[in-house]
């Protein structure tokens, strides 16, 4: 028998607590990129000197080098100077850092995508600053910004799956460690992999009815 | 730093490794978006479904799950694949169905005018696409591809774990042999941050040297930084 269906359903209730894991290290993750992405975007928006030019080699260097060579850096380099967290506080901590150079530039370009002729507009209407802003700028660079984030949404849930290497136990750590118990390989990969896709697929298609409904109007 | 310079070679090594798997992935990757993306604008189903489920199914998985079904899970259907071949595989199916919607989109974007003209002038659909829609959407993919020429030198990292000795096995292995663990993952960063901003410099090389529109010369900052829709949006 290659595929065993007794087999498949018995280990099921281990990769849904894997997958349990997964969903909240997305949340979390996200909530940390978009908060810090925005810090990132605003500092490099407001070009000051030497700050400025740090946070853009930030980006670089961030979006430059893979999330597995980052999160392991992390995982091994911070105790060696006394800092010690927990293998899933360091994962959560790292993709969130990752993902924040990618909404940093989502920002960004959602920001920079508003019409030169809706600035010369508030401009001429003799609109104050903090109503452009409010009023113009970010209801109209919302609409383009939203459905980037949740496609980045998407992709670090498929990227969670890196932290199984330094031992969070979340969707793809439980196949593993099944996968190396049992001697079964198939069945553990696979329905990880069905899972992955069934909630990824989801949540793509709902994104594509985002972009539809918030297509700019300019 | 002086470890560093002690086992120079096993980087050297890593690098190299690192840069068989980029290249090779990204020849694989160039052959199955083409394949993919063509095949979902043909106008029979039997291309254009199997192309979507491909599509789908290789972008909404982890590449982790697709590397580890690769290599350990299809021994058990009789299957076993080395671990260069199945990283190399992984790497082209996965980033060939991102840069499949590269494809298919790019080209379904080009003005309606241009398949008008094709129609009038009585070329035949495929040359039509040959010889018109094809050439004229090469510059406006070459941004994507850089995207996805740079996701794939990073995604090369995670071959890593099914026993490709490329820069991130290397330098874990360095670390665990020497206990030395700053110095060896500065340098394993460094590195791959310097690959990266070079395939960010000859995207944007071929960039200018293929613009249709050369008033408007695409910038070093866009290059690096690309356009900030990345590779999932793209």
């Amino acid at each position: 028998m290659i595929w065993s269906n007794e087999y498949a359903i018995d280990i099921l209730p281990v990769l849904l607590d894997g997958l349990w894991l997964t969903v909240r290290i997305t949340l979390l993750g996200m909530g940390i990129a978009l908060v810090l992405g925005l810090f990132v975007a605003v500092i490099r928006f407001l070009k000051i000197p030497v700050l400025s030019a740090l946070f853009t080699f930030y980006v670089l260097f961030v979006r430059g080098t893979p999330l597995l060579a980052q999160v392991y850096a992390a995982f091994y380099v911070l105790p060696t100077y006394g800092i010690r967290f927990s293998a899933l506080v360091t994962g959560v901590a790292v993709i969130g850092i990752n993902y924040s150079a990618y909404t940093a530039e989502v920002y960004r370009a959602g920001i920079e995508g508003v019409p030169a002729g809706q600035w010369e507009a508030a401009k001429a209407l003799s609109l104050p600053h903090r109503r452009t802003w409010a009023k113009i700028v970010l209801p109209q660079s919302i609409k383009t910004i939203i459905p980037v984030l949740g496609n980045y949404w998407v992709q670090m849930f498929k990227d969670t799956a890196i932290l199984s290497a330094i031992t969070v136990v979340e969707l793809m750590q439980s196949a593993k460690t099944l996968a190396n118990s049992d001697v079964r390989s198939l069945e553990p990969y696979t329905i990880a992999g069905i899972m992955y896709l069934v909630i990824s697929y989801t949540a793509s298609l709902l994104v594509k009815a985002l972009e539809r409904r918030y297509a700019p109007t300019h | 730093m002086s470890t560093v310079f002690e086992y120079r070679e096993l980087f050297i090594q890593g690098l190299q490794a690192t840069a068989l798997l980029t290249v090779l992935g990204l020849l694989l990757t160039l052959v199955v978006a083409f394949t993919a993306g063509l095949a979902r604008l043909s106008r029979h189903w039997v291309l254009r479904a199997p192309s979507y489920v491909f599509v789908e199914v290789f972008r909404g998985t982890s590449m982790i799950v697709q590397l580890f079904w690769f290599y350990y899970a299809l021994p058990q259907l009789g299957l076993q694949l080395t671990p260069l071949f199945a990283g190399v595989l992984v790497l082209g199916l996965n980033e060939g169905a991102y840069a499949a919607e590269v494809v298919r989109g790019t080209i379904a974007s080009r003005p309606r005018g241009q398949t008008e003209a094709c129609i009038a002038l009585g070329l035949s659909p495929a040359q039509r696409m040959r010889r018109v829609l094809i050439p004229q959407s090469i510059p406006a993919m070459l941004p994507s591809f850089g995207n996805v020429f740079v996701d794939l030198l990073k995604a090369t990292s995670l071959v890593s774990f099914i026993t490709v000795s490329e820069l991130t096995f290397l330098a874990l292995d360095v670390r665990n042999n020497t206990g030395e663990t700053t110095a060896v993952f500065l340098t394993m960063l460094v590195i791959y941050f310097a690959l990266a901003m070079a395939i960010a410099m000859l995207t944007l090389l071929l960039e200018r040297r293929f613009a249709i529109d050369r008033k408007r010369r695409p910038s070093l900052r866009k290059a690096l930084l690309g356009s900030g829709g990345g590779p999932v949006s793209a």
